[in-house]
């Protein structure tokens, strides 16, 4: 039942009664009780009818109304003659009610805008190393987002597939910190080079290059729950320039394994960003990282990253016309018992954009296994992207992969990408 | 080593604790904004804007170098109407900027007040294409919007900047004298053409064509951000045969080649319009925009070919 027609219909009823007095104040003295009482009728019968009406009103809007809506309060007994009136809860008389079509729903207003973002994939063609289903909805994601109070936000992604859901980030975000200082708390995406920093749904590829798999422990790449805090730093001509620090449990799947709560994983990056002209810019980045790999009591893994991306985008076209070219660098120390291991990993791609709706783009992988140097996977991959709308991506890539155990696995992925709900940022 | 220590975390803090500045620096999206708080703030404001006149509002990215921008500004003016919807919140969340988000003393939206038009009454799916939800956000191509925004403006720089509250109320005022002058100047240019009908790209004229009376009968796009159809390209066609419209208005943004295949097959013009400043170089403010756009609307639908 909509709170507001009953709080409408109650202050009706309320003032009704409240002007009641003055009638009767107003009429003449020599008014015979006949006449008192003849009114005293009147106004009884106005009620009878007012209460008719909100009967009916109630019982008009109650369909329309939302399920979800809590139990409107019952509405205020009648008060009695001579009774104290009780001020009116609802809007002051003379104020137009709120249509019947439009219940409020206030505690609407502070929900977090939700999207979900699914992810269908089909992979066809053979492999034996990294086998993956013919199709999955894997990767797909739900977030939560809304602003805390004046200090801080909230931003929630859970990542889920046919088997479960987990949460791939849950941030806290201070946003009024002095200095020019922005933190952050939670489980979150570690910011260690590029690619690893960004969620499955913006990459221009079905899949997470081999340097990630190989040497971030998973497909899934490097999130950490801990404490991040970063800090632009001023450099000459408009130059982008953030140092960011990070503390994380020193648990990570694949990755860190933590012996003793004390054994902490750390992160650092530099990122530089520049505007080369209006149509270009570079974004490039340092990582290094380290945490316990649990092989010994005090065995370590350090990780190092350089990444590099160049784009080009007209702003008159921009919608039309778009390139980009991007690579990274990862290295890998990993400690053991005997010595420490060397690995390394990285990838180059490119995608262009040749009209509104159509892109193309090509990778090229290599990665050795952190564990030994001496096996190395490789791969290449063609995509090619078709947009409906901004809510709505086909991709497909043709991919072939030489991985160390001699297997050549050549495949053909297919990713369609569907969003709803609140619109999110565009990926950049 | 501690000496050397402490000067890096001066100099790496100095800037951040803030010199007293002279200027009110404002960062607004649109150079539409940039202009007219050019026009109000005078020498008293530094003005600069994210998007170009000649990019498309709703796309723009959400280029780190924009972060350095907002993290200095003082005053962050927005289209809203989720206009800035896939840049701006993310940009503004980076800032570390307290005073320029939203609800903060430094976050002017600017259609408030403003005549909104196309506010959605009955459910909104994205089936309707990329529709804004709390209406259409190319309010400020109405010149009356305009005066409505330079108001809103003038108040927000008289909070943040008490002692040149009278400069900003005579800027105002002079602001608003001349653009009462040159709406009556746009409009007898436009009155031989009342109640012309014209096709658009997209929906980024209803409010020029309340105000300036033309007849928007046609998008070029199926639905709001929808490339052009091969169908409704020939129903757009049909449309301007049996209607005998004279002009196609475009954004300087979108492809041109339905336009003028259009424009091939039915004898139209295409009017490249602008909806910004800075969209030309000849466009330098608020003013020049509209001079810009009705001279080659009057141009098209008076018969003349582009």
């Amino acid at each position: 039942m909509p709170r507001k027609t009953v709080r409408a219909g109650a202050g009706l009823i309320s003032a009704l009664a409240l002007f009641a007095p003055l009638i009767a104040q107003t009429a003449p003295e020599s008014a015979s009780a006949e006449e008192i009482e003849a009114l005293r009728a009147e106004l009884q019968q106005l009620k009878e009818q007012m209460k008719a009406m909100q009967d009916k009103l109630d019982a008009l809007a109650a369909p329309l109304a939302p399920a979800s809506l809590p139990p409107a309060p019952p509405a205020p007994a009648e008060p009695m003659v001579g009774e104290a009136v009780p001020p009116p809860e609802g809007p002051p008389v003379g104020e137009a009610p709120a249509p019947i079509s439009a219940p409020a729903p206030t505690s609407n207003y502070f929900n977090p805008s939700i999207s979900v973002i699914g992810n269908f994939l089909s992979v066809a063609g053979q492999n034996e190393t990294q086998p993956q289903p013919a199709f999955s909805l894997s990767e797909s994601e739900v977030s939560f987002q809304a602003v805390v109070d004046p200090y801080a936000r909230a931003d929630f992604f859970l990542s889920f597939a046919e088997e479960g859901v987990e949460v791939e980030e849950g941030i806290a975000t201070f946003t009024a910190l002095p200095w020019q200082l922005l933190a952050k708390v939670g489980r979150m995406r570690t910011s260690f080079g590029k690619i690893n920093t960004l969620h499955f749904h913006v990459l221009p590829w079905p899949d997470e290059p081999l340097p990630i798999v190989n040497l971030l422990g998973s497909e899934e790449g490097w999130i950490g729950t801990g404490v991040s805090v970063s800090k632009l730093i001023p450099l000459p001509k408009d130059v982008y320039s953030e140092l960011i620090l990070q503390v994380f449990d020193g648990d990570a799947e694949g990755l860190f394994d933590a012996p003793s709560r004390s054994d902490l994983a750390y992160n650092s990056q530099y990122r530089i960003f520049s505007d080369l002209s209006e149509s270009t810019n570079l974004d490039m980045g340092f990582s290094y990282a380290m945490g316990p790999n649990g092989i010994t009591a005090d065995s370590k893994t350090k990780l190092g990253d350089v990444y590099a991306t160049f784009r080009w985008k007209p702003l008159r076209t921009a919608t039309y016309r778009s390139a980009s070219v991007r690579g990274e660098y990862i290295r890998s120390w990993l400690e053991n018992t005997v010595d420490t291991v060397t690995a390394n990993g990285w990838f180059l791609s490119a995608e262009y954009q040749f009209t509104k709706r159509w892109s193309v783009g090509g990778r090229y992988e290599i990665s050795d296994d952190p564990d030994d140097s001496s096996l190395q996977d490789v791969g290449q991959a063609i995509t090619t992207t078709f947009w409906p709308s901004e809510f709505l991506q086909f991709r497909g890539e043709l991919r072939r992969r030489h991985y160390s155990n001699g297997e050549i696995a050549n495949e053909f992925l297919l990713q369609i990408q569907f969003a709803i709900g609140a619109h999110g940022a565009h990926p950049f | 080593m501690k000496k050397t220590a402490l000067l890096f975390l001066v100099l790496l803090f100095a800037p951040a604790a803030g010199l007293a500045q002279a200027k009110v620096r404002i960062v607004s999206t649109l150079q539409d904004f940039a202009s007219i708080s050019q026009s109000i703030g005078g020498d008293l404001i530094e003005a600069d804007a994210l998007a170009k006149g000649y990019q498309d509002p709703h796309f723009v990215d959400a280029k780190p170098s924009f972060i350095l921008k907002l993290s200095r500004a003082d005053l962050l003016i927005v289209a809203g109407l989720e206009l800035e919807i896939g840049y701006l919140p993310a940009l503004i969340d980076q800032s570390r900027n307290a005073k320029i988000h939203p609800g903060g003393p430094g976050y002017l939206d600017v259609s408030v007040g403003c005549d909104i038009l196309e506010r959605p009454t009955g459910q909104v799916t994205r089936a309707m294409g990329d529709v804004h939800p709390h209406g259409n956000p190319h309010y400020w191509t109405d010149p009356n919007n305009g005066g409505i925004i330079a108001r809103s403006i003038a108040a927000k720089l008289s909070a943040l900047d008490p002692p040149n509250r009278a400069t900003y109320e005579k800027n105002l005022a002079a602001f608003e004298a001349k653009l009462a002058a040159k709406d009556k100047e746009w409009m007898a240019k436009m009155a031989p053409y009342a109640n012309a009908k014209i096709i658009t790209f997209h929906r980024s004229w209803p409010n020029f064509a309340k105000h300036f009376k033309l007849d928007v009968v046609g998008e070029i796009e199926p639905k709001p951000g929808i490339p052009p159809s091969p169908s409704h390209t020939l129903d757009i066609i049909n449309l301007i045969i049996t209607d005998k419209i004279k002009a196609i208005l475009v954004e300087p943004y979108f492809d041109l080649k339905t336009p003028k295949y259009i424009a091939g097959k039915t004898g139209a013009s295409v009017v490249v319009g602008y909806p910004s400043v800075g969209g030309l170089p000849e466009i330098k403010d608020y003013f020049e925009l509209f001079d810009h756009d009705i001279d080659e609307l009057v141009k098209a639908l008076g018969g003349g070919t582009q």
